[in-house]
């Protein structure tokens, strides 16, 4: 018995964390406000500092160019609402899926597809039919592929299981090598752009002689309309339901797999429209980069604005205006444009980081406790 | 300080663990010798695996102190109890399934000098060798079967150098021959020196393989007694206890018509596990039908069954409509499908949170669960519900800022409230209750089985599946036993005895092969 007393290890010091976490209630409005207030001031003053260190430039300049970057005038001010409202409509398509839980990265690849068939009929219709009959048919193509795009996986998801993540991610290759061989075809002279000297038809018409604006006004009323279907509608509510719980959805008699099916036929499709949207309505043209990582970029529009799609007007604005005036501060101090990413880098650092006090409480552990033995 | 004869492998002196007002264990002392095989009997929630998961290091206890081998010791975590020699096997293997058993074991130490996994293999080997694991080191988790499975896990913590081992509910998954099997390597383990608890609730295995029985019954710890001292029925009345008169309302029920017939309905579940095997009953229309059995006998998917969650291999699930008394046939329709019927079926789930309600919804939306496809086609109408969720909180004293809380922030007496009040409000004519009280206080409880008894005398048939007898028995106005996917017996409620029913619980599943 005395050897087993000796075998056992002395006993070590007990460890004790320092602090543990715990989640918090929802904290009220003013001081979730004040926390993210709290996280851009911080965020400000480190990118000062930093500013400083590795430039020597003054930061408060830094900070005014950004700003005049993105709104110094009106054609800045048109350029920066277009690209938010483009960004915000991407968010705002993929938005039902993420709320069913369902991750869609795909979004990129289903922009992209929407762009390329819209490319594909004004190359092959434009000229031959009025224009506004080829926007309809565009607008039918991008719809139709942008479903496709969504739809695939969600099938499988559906009714195998498959991880979505990794299916709509690869999707996005797939459109891009569809792309690479269309810019093959159509265009001879190797520049990897089909441009608007070869997608002469099927512009979308100016509104108020104003560039981009139809697009935006069709983006607002997108915008409007999926908050009204995912806070008002039977569809939203089900969608609500499957992603807080697939056991609950299947207990009240919710077909799951259909609303999966339904609801990524939707988010698809409003993706498909947002590359109408770009190629028809603003840039004319079409390549690889049409999507130019806005399906990506889009994922945090909505996570930020906690899914609600009015709230994605302000989360894509900070996004569109950090990289529009990280653009200018690069031009205008001759500083390299990793420098502009890094200051984008550590702001939204900062705003995405917040969340997390906003979510979640430290203790600081009393070490009195332990000492009793 | 008491003195003792011998040195123990472990001691526990007044464990006590509470989760908010839930006492889970309370003053717990308890002694493992070395060599011994120790079972610990307990009813569901009488604290058996809250107690483990303290020595193993999951739980940190609020009072009371761990002794092993005489020293006081802090056990912070699952690391710290295999530094201490405590190895636990739990009811859910944690296995990686594409590795093979050998990876699976040496997954995590950390050994001094180069790993070789060839020395880990022969040490594997050795390991089965010695006590007569029948093991292939080099085979994949995914081709195995639940008892090679258990091998790797106990494999594991022997490698770990473990001499207390812990296996909750070891025989729980096993065929009868492979119980033997694993009761052969126990023994061997014993005779080697290690000190084994097994927890269990099933009494014949207590008597083949204990030398000893430590009795929980409510957290509390009842006695520790010598095996052969003991019978099967003098451990049931300490399991159970004595009968404990709750004055919980109970009407006699006349005139009381077949509601819903299930009949010779069997389901094997997606592992091929026959987990209901040939059950008839009916419900009665103004009855309490009880229905208890050990957890995991097959109660959950019994209900699920009903509710058009599950679809039965065979047998009749046929609903008696009070009004015409016309016959409708359950079997393969899914809960919307049911509901168009015009059949009122009500279900409380066992899993409130996951599968009754949605945590993250407020009130007025849970209402909404079973109502929202009503009016027009294409948007919600929440003024129903909001008047519902105000009219719940109202009568039944749901504790909330307000209806547009979400659930998850309520207590659990409080969800239990909202999702009981919602499943009565379309008034039932079947009402399934699968333990509605679990969690909650007092009050609350009686609150519910008030709720019960009024959908009673309304005429509707209620199931409600329990775990604490006393209740079934002071409750329910016919108690169904079921044990391992069988109805072992169906008992009159106002005469059946608790140990008439804590032995039909743990009926010997033998007795059917």
């Amino acid at each position: 018995m005395t050897e087993a007393v000796q075998k056992i290890k002395k006993p070590k010091k007990a460890w004790t964390p320092l602090f543990v976490i715990t989640k918090r209630d929802t904290l009220p409005l003013v001081k979730r406000v004040l926390i993210r207030a709290a996280a851009i001031v911080a965020a400000l003053l480190l990118c000062s500092v930093i500013t400083l260190v590795v430039t020597g430039s003054n930061p408060l300049q830094i900070y005014k160019t950004m700003f005049s970057g993105a709104f110094g005038n009106s054609i800045r001010i048109v350029r920066t609402l277009y690209e938010l409202s483009v960004l915000l409509v991407i968010a705002v398509a993929i938005t039902p899926a993420f709320k069913m839980k369902f991750w869609n990265t795909g979004a990129e690849g289903q922009v992209l597809i929407g762009g390329l068939s819209t490319a594909i009929v004004m190359l092959t219709l434009g000229g031959r039919i009025p224009d506004w009959t080829l926007i309809i048919i565009m607008a039918a193509a991008a719809t139709a592929a942008g479903v496709i795009w969504g739809v695939l996986p969600a099938f499988f998801k559906a009714y195998w299981k498959t991880n979505e993540t990794l299916f709509t991610l690869m999707m996005n290759y797939v459109a891009i090598q569809l792309v690479e061989c269309f810019l093959k075809i159509a265009d001879k002279t190797g520049s990897n752009v089909v441009g608007p000297t070869t997608l002469s038809h099927g512009w979308f018409p100016q509104l108020f002689k104003t560039d981009y604006l139809l697009d935006v006004v069709i983006i607002a009323v997108i915008t409007v309309l999926v908050y009204i279907y995912l806070r008002y509608s039977k569809h939203g509510y089900e969608i609500s339901v499957v992603g807080e719980s697939e056991n609950t959805a299947k207990y009240v008699g919710i077909n799951v797999k259909k609303v999966i099916i339904r609801t990524m036929a939707l988010s698809g499709a409003l993706c498909g429209i947002a590359g109408l949207l770009i190629v028809g309505g603003a840039s004319h043209s079409i390549s690889a980069e049409t999507a130019g990582g806005r399906g990506f970029t889009a994922i945090m529009v909505s996570w930020l604005a906690k899914f609600n799609p009015l709230m994605m007007v302000f989360s894509s604005l900070l996004i569109v205006f950090l990289e529009r005036g990280a653009g200018e501060v690069a031009t205008v101090f001759a500083l390299n444009k990793s420098f502009s990413d890094i200051l984008t880098g550590i702001i939204l650092f900062f705003i995405i980081g917040c969340e997390f006090f906003i979510n979640y409480k430290l203790h600081f552990r009393k070490h009195s406790k332990e000492a009793a033995v | 300080m008491n003195t003792q004869d011998n040195v123990s492998a472990l001691r526990l002196e007044h464990i006590t663990k509470t989760f908010g007002s839930i006492v889970a264990n309370k003053d717990v002392d308890l002694q493992l010798r070395y060599g011994e095989v120790l079972a610990i009997l307990g009813e569901n929630g009488s604290g058996k695996t809250t107690l483990m998961n303290m020595i193993s290091g999951i739980y940190h206890p609020d009072e009371g102190q761990i002794y092993i081998k005489d020293q006081l010791v802090s056990i912070n975590s699952p690391k710290d109890a295999f530094e201490y020699g405590i190895g636990m096997v739990h009811q859910h293997f944690k296995l990686v399934d594409v590795f093979t058993a050998t990876e699976n074991i040496v997954l995590g130490i950390k050994e001094k000098g180069r790993f070789s996994i060839k020395r880990s293999a022969a040490k594997i080997a050795e390991i089965c060798g010695r006590y007569g694991f029948d093991l292939d080191p080099n085979k994949k988790i995914y081709e195995m079967s639940v008892s090679e499975k258990q091998t790797v896990e106990i494999v594991k913590v022997l490698y770990r150098g473990a001499d207390i081992l812990i296996l909750d509910e070891p025989t729980a998954v096993l065929t009868p021959q492979e119980t033997d099997k694993l009761f052969n390597v126990i023994r061997r383990m014993r005779q080697d020196g290690k000190s084994i608890i097994i927890i269990t609730h099933k009494l014949h295995e207590v008597m083949e393989i204990s030398d000893r029985v430590a009795v929980l019954r409510k957290g509390e710890h009842i006695a520790t007694v010598e095996t052969k001292d003991v019978t099967e029925s003098e451990l049931t009345d300490m399991m159970v206890g004595q009968k404990i008169t709750l004055n919980i309302e109970r009407t006699l029920s006349e005139n009381t018509p077949d509601r819903l017939i299930v009949s010779g309905v069997s389901m094997t579940n997606k592992e091929g596990v026959k987990v209901i095997d040939d059950i008839s009953f009916s419900a009665k229309a103004g009855e309490i039908l009880g229905i208890a059995g050990v957890a995991g006998s097959g109660q959950r998917e019994l209900l699920e069954l009903i509710a058009g969650l599950r679809t039965p291999d065979c047998g009749d699930i046929t609903y008696v409509d009070p009004s015409t008394g016309n016959k409708v046939d359950l079997r393969k329709k899914t809960p919307m499908q049911i509901r168009d019927l015009g059949v009122r079926l009500s279900f409380v789930p066992e899993d409130r949170l996951g599968m009754g309600l949605v945590g993250n919804m407020d009130i007025i939306d849970n209402m909404m669960l079973r109502t929202y496809k009503n009016g027009n086609p294409l948007f919600l109408d929440r003024q129903p519900s909001r008047v519902l969720a105000n009219d719940i909180i109202r009568s039944l004293e749901v504790v909330t800022p307000g209806a547009t809380t979400p659930v998850r922030r309520l207590s659990g007496g409080n969800v239990q409230k909202v999702l009981v009040g919602r499943e009565i409000s379309s008034a039932p004519s079947v009402l399934m209750a699968a333990y509605p009280v679990r969690g909650l206080d007092i009050n609350s409880s009686y609150t519910i089985y008030n709720l019960l008894n009024a959908q009673k005398k309304n005429g509707a048939a209620v199931i409600y599946v329990g775990e604490d007898l006393d209740v079934l028995l002071e409750l329910c106005d016919r108690i169904m036993v079921i044990c391992g996917g069988t109805v072992s017996g169906i008992l009159d409620g106002r005469t059946a005895e608790k140990q008439q029913v804590g032995a039909l619980m743990t009926k010997k599943k033998e007795a059917r092969q």
